[in-house]
């Protein structure tokens, strides 16, 4: 059972074929048995699960199934990445600044799969603030990635990315501010979707770099993708940024699309700057297999140019270190998180709870970020990203007038071994070159498994205009239906 | 209290004028932070009700918890605009909010959310009078919207500083006006204008004990003639417009002091103390500021339209410049009356209510408002909206002074009992039989018992000793228990006295 | 641009990040090998661009001037480190 993808676990929960406590005690004994090794959670919450399942049972039962309460997802084990606050349970961020913090309320997306029934089997790992892509920043430790235990799951959702790869849980939430949700998901084989900036509420989510910041899905393929998502996005009047338009139907537009040549005449972009060198040739080799796959159902594909796609990087680590260092100054050791010793001062209060309290990375785009916005140096930095970042937003739109859909490689590797980056900074960060364009942008994007090379997953990266996810979705949806990569279990884990 | 936000200003200007007059001419900014008169605070839904229990009214918001977002209070935004209005300023159609980012304990987040490049409101001006009567143009630089922050007490415990949060995002509108002002009294007036107006349009309630109203000057000199300004320094901590003024003459005296002597004046922040009437530096090591201020992610553009603008221009009061106008020309105030009445709404409401069926005349209410009514609120602590005596039950005694039915002296004792809330003028009259006496047959024979009974001092005045006729007023008014009326007393008896 | 660990140290008292000395000739190397990496923005051609501050160009949205927030000062400082009398504590502040 415990192999079966959200979608049939929730059939399985509806015909009642197993109970939502029986799934939840297979899931939380998966843990128990495997994350000693891999790390992927950080808190389990094994008592409030089983309870939360005994009540969903209930009401399966009362209700004779899921559907007929027009739950789909009632009754469902999930895991919540540890960057949402959770009301009464620990909400550490993979810091230690957090390490002691029990949150007071639930994040709009913890409160909204909440609703929707699903049980919360604990906190998934994560880079310390979400800054990271190898989760090797997190106070909690590293995560080992399903696939190679010696290298990473990716970041900073890697520890939701491990659990659902492992077979701890069929879906869990992310976050993806630079490409933490589609590089986890690319490295870990599974499907993994940011949406539209303003689509899910970033209430109650930690922020890292609030313009950036997107919550999704991570699972095992577009179909599970599509029913979360209807879950997490909606309207939150307490997000001033969360968009006020209704949800789409994102599930039965997939079983609508269910057919031959469902692709016939979509629009596939190919930029020339993706496929350029720093790009694994197994990977390149990869996505233009795949591409051909999806010309085969009907698409279209044609060259498209994204001129400043060089500039991502350098604009992201200016835009999302600033944000990141004015969210970040509440943690002052005042009202809660971690708190020095005896401190002596004020300042003293301040520098030793900040300077004990982060990790060498968060600091690191702290003082970034704290420069960048510093008098004399702003128009330099911070003023310019922002108009690169309008460049990028620009070609974007420019690309979207020719094509519907453009794909990529997800990451320019697979998988890579621990510790094989940590000395270096400006490696690791080239290493979210795909993916930090559509956070620049606001756009949804959308990582699927396309091939293995050397045992490792391969990512293919879908991005879309504006709240077009369900193109994205589609598209995944009819490659999965031709293809079985995105079934294919890591071997210790079957 | 009554007594700052109704009474005129009876400001000296001895030191100013000395400073003015010497080599120095003084060149004053103010920075007014009016807190708006909302119910919840301007990025959450937490009370800004003042007084509570610390930290009842902090919600997650106002605490900065991890993970929280602010949301913009429509009423903030409203109030802005109002105020734009109201000082034919610019309105930023499109403002953006932005981030001030400092350490400090009362600051939960680790910066304020405030206004910087494009704020809400843009250029304007007030009108102020000055002491030789002169109207006097003050330029407004902006105002823009901000969140309060939190209180920090000192003295409730012995070596650590407790935070309440209470006040933390209350919302703020930050009023800068040019350094157009030339003295503390001129400051002193243009603060009185901001708080009239604010008070007027119902955007603040102008509390300055519970830090409603703040103050902070910018005071610099400069020599007579010279283009640049001075180096300036900056006065907060100005809870009262007495305070303003001697703070500001205070920084004047010490500013010429230090030019002098050949030093120069330090920019810096100092803090008015209220017990030494001094102002003192706020900081023994200069701290270079770099705030790093940059939009604020989590909010938009706010987006103004002229549609909404004319609806708020439309629903609008009658402005207190507009309505002293309207004063002095249909009741024939003068200047300074028309100005006293107009300084505040309530008070001019209060005023037309009065008047407002014509019985009462404009002169005659505005006598018994701005004295009687005030020197007795003024006593009791009383704001115009609490007076025992409501308008209507004022007029009701004003009406009866007009037709001649008591005297002004029997009417203040009336007055005393109403306040103490012994009943309406005309049951008062009614029960103590206080009705004026203006029968002429029962006057005359009150006056023909008090010749009658001063022989001598009749004859001396028949004699020309004029100045008696007082002695004689007294004695027939004590003879009427003071019912007499005064003005046909005084006329029969310079008759019933001539020779 | 690199930076000098002295420069460093601003940025890092700014911040209110505690750092020692061998730390900041690190940070100051590697902010550095940053600072190279985001520079390569400096090539691009941003005359006339409007800088972009948010996704999309929606307007703020406003919520109504309504209290519904009530006292919950009790769970709300649970997490504090340091509370007395309903208050914060903090180190003492010298105004
Ligand atoms: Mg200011
Ligand atoms: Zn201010």
């Amino acid at each position: 059972m415990h192999d079966k993808n959200l979608r049939e676990v929730a059939e399985h929960l509806d015909s009642r074929s197993i109970s939502s406590e029986e799934l939840t005690r297979l899931f939380l004994q998966r843990i128990d048995t495997h994350d000693a090794a891999l790390n992927s959670m950080i808190t389990v919450c094994a008592e409030s699960a089983i309870q939360q399942a005994q009540v969903a049972d209930k009401a399966i039962a009362e209700a004779g199934g899921t559907l007929s309460v027009n739950k789909p997802l009632l009754g469902v084990p999930i895991v919540h990445k540890d960057i949402f606050c959770t009301k009464g349970v620990k909400t550490s961020c993979g810091s230690r600044m957090l390490d002691n913090f029990v949150s007071p309320y639930d994040a709009t997306v913890v409160e909204k799969l909440a609703d929707a029934g699903t049980v919360m089997l604990g906190k998934a790992n994560m880079d310390e603030f979400a800054m990271g892509s190898s989760n090797e920043n997190s106070y909690f430790g590293a995560v080992g990635n399903p696939w190679d235990q010696n290298r990473v799951p990716g970041g900073s959702s890697g520890g939701s990315a491990a659990a659902v790869a492992a077979r701890f849980c069929p879906a869990a939430t992310g976050t993806d501010t630079g490409g933490s949700i589609r590089q986890p998901a690319a490295f870990c084989g599974l499907t993994g979707i940011k949406p539209t900036y303003g689509r899910i509420s970033r209430y109650g989510m930690i922020a890292f770099a609030s313009s950036l910041d997107q919550a999704g899905p991570m699972a095992r393929s577009a179909e599970d993708c599509a029913i979360m998502l209807e879950s997490m996005a909606g309207f939150d009047p307490r997000d001033s940024t969360s968009v006020d338009r209704p949800v789409e139907n994102y599930r039965q537009q997939l079983v609508d699309a269910e057919q031959p040549n469902a692709l016939q005449g979509l629009r596939i972009g190919l930029p020339e700057e993706y496929f350029a060198e720093g790009l694994d040739p197994a990977i390149a080799t990869a996505v233009e297999s795949a591409v051909k796959e999806l010309e085969a159902l009907g698409a279209v594909v044609k060259s498209v140019s994204l001129p400043n796609q060089h500039l991502c990087v350098p604009a992201y680590y200016v835009v999302a270190p600033a944000e990141c260092s004015s969210n970040l100054s509440r943690f002052d050791g005042v009202r809660f998180g971690h708190r020095c010793e005896s401190p002596v001062d004020l300042e003293d209060l301040y520098k030793r709870s900040r300077g004990e309290g982060f990790g060498r990375e968060v600091k690191r785009r702290i003082l970034i970020g704290t420069y960048a916005l510093s008098a004399g140096y702003y128009d330099a930095y911070y003023l310019k990203a922002q108009k690169v970042r309008q460049l990028i937003s620009d070609d974007f739109q420019q690309a979207f007038s020719e094509v519907d859909v453009i794909a990529g490689p997800a990451t320019p590797t697979t998988a890579f071994e621990k510790n094989s980056k940590t000395d270096d900074p400006v490696s690791m960060y080239l290493n979210d070159l795909y993916t930090i364009s559509a956070n620049l942008a606001g756009l949804p994007s959308i990582s699927l498994p396309c091939a293995l090379a050397d045992g490792l997953p391969v990512g293919l990266q879908l991005t879309a205009n504006y709240f077009d996810e369900s193109r994205l979705l589609k598209t995944a949806h009819s490659f999965q239906l031709q293809t079985d990569w995105h079934t294919q279990c890591p071997p210790d884990y079957v | 209290m009554a007594s700052e936000n109704s009474s005129p200003s009876s400001t000296g200007t001895s030191a100013t004028a000395n400073a003015q007059s010497g080599a120095w001419e003084v060149v004053i900014g103010l920075e007014i932070h009016a807190q708006l008169a909302t119910s919840s605070k301007i990025f959450s839904a937490a009370s800004t009700a003042f007084g509570a229990e610390p930290n009842t009214q902090a919600c997650a918001v106002d605490l900065g918890l991890p993970g929280v977002l602010p949301v913009l209070n429509r009423e903030a935004v409203r109030m802005a605009v109002c105020f734009a209005l109201a000082t034919d300023a610019e309105i930023g159609r499109r403002s953006v909010f932005a981030r001030k980012n400092y350490f400090y304990p009362d600051l939960p987040k680790g910066y304020q959310i405030s206004q910087m490049a494009l704020p809400i409101v843009g250029r304007g001006k007030v009108e102020i009078v000055l002491e030789d009567g002169q109207k006097k143009s003050i330029g407004l630089t902006r105002a823009h919207l901000e969140e309060d922050a939190g209180k920090s007490l000192h003295d409730e415990f012995n070596d650590m500083t407790g935070i309440d949060l209470n006040r933390a995002g209350t919302p703020l509108l930050e009023i800068v006006s040019e350094p157009d002002l030339r003295s503390a009294a001129e400051a002193v007036a243009y603060a009185r204008k901001i708080h009239a107006l604010v008070r007027y349009i119902g955007i603040c309630d102008g509390n300055m004990q519970e830090g409603s109203f703040r103050c902070d000057a910018n005071v610099s000199l400069r020599r007579w003639g010279q283009q640049e300004l001075g180096t300036r320094t900056e006065v907060k901590n100005v809870n009262s417009f007495r305070f303003l003024e001697r703070a500001i003459e205070f920084e004047i005296e010490r500013q010429a002091d230090v030019l002098e002597s050949g030093q120069a004046v330090i920019q810096e922040t100092r803090l008015y103390d209220a017990d030494r009437d001094e102002t003192r530096s706020m900081r023994s090591k200069e701290e270079a500021n770099d705030y790093r201020y940059f939009p604020d992610p989590d909010l938009l553009p706010v987006e103004i339209d002229d549609e909404y603008i004319e609806s708020l221009r439309a629903g609008l009061p009658e402005l207190p410049d507009a309505r002293a106008q309207r004063y002095r020309e249909d009741y024939a105030l003068s200047d300074y009356d028309a100005g006293v009445l107009t300084s505040d709404r309530a008070t001019a409401d209060y005023f037309e209510a009065v008047v407002t069926d014509g019985r009462v005349s404009p002169k005659l209410a505005n006598n018994w408002l701005a004295g009687e009514v005030f020197a007795r609120l003024n006593r009791d602590n009383l704001e115009l909206a609490d007076s025992p005596v409501d308008a209507s039950a004022l007029a009701g005694l004003l009406i009866r002074i007009e037709d001649n039915t008591i005297s002004g002296k029997i009417a203040k004792q009336l007055l005393d009992d109403m306040w103490a809330g012994k009943g309406s003028a005309d049951d008062l009259i009614e029960a103590g039989g206080l009705r004026q006496i203006t029968d002429t047959g029962a006057l005359e024979s009150m006056i023909d018992a008090v010749i009658e009974e001063n022989p001598g001092q009749v004859a001396e005045y028949r004699a020309g000793k004029d100045k008696l006729l007082g002695f004689f007023v007294g004695k027939a008014m004590k003879a009427s228990q003071g019912k007499a009326n005064p003005a046909q007393l005084n006329e029969l008896l310079r008759q019933k006295l001539k020779p | 641009m690199s930076l000098t660990p002295e420069e460093v140290e601003k940025i890092a008292h700014l911040a209110r990040l505690g750092v020692d000395d061998a730390e900041l000739a690190e940070y100051a190397g590697e902010l550095s090998k940053v600072l190279g990496l985001v520079e390569l923005m400096n090539a691009a051609e941003t005359e006339g661009i409007e800088p972009m501050a948010h996704p999309g160009h929606a307007s703020n949205r406003l919520r109504d001037d309504l209290v519904t927030e009530s006292d919950k000062r009790e769970l709300l400082q649970q997490a504090a480190p340091a509370v007395e009398k309903g208050l914060f504590l903090v180190p003492k502040v010298i105004e």
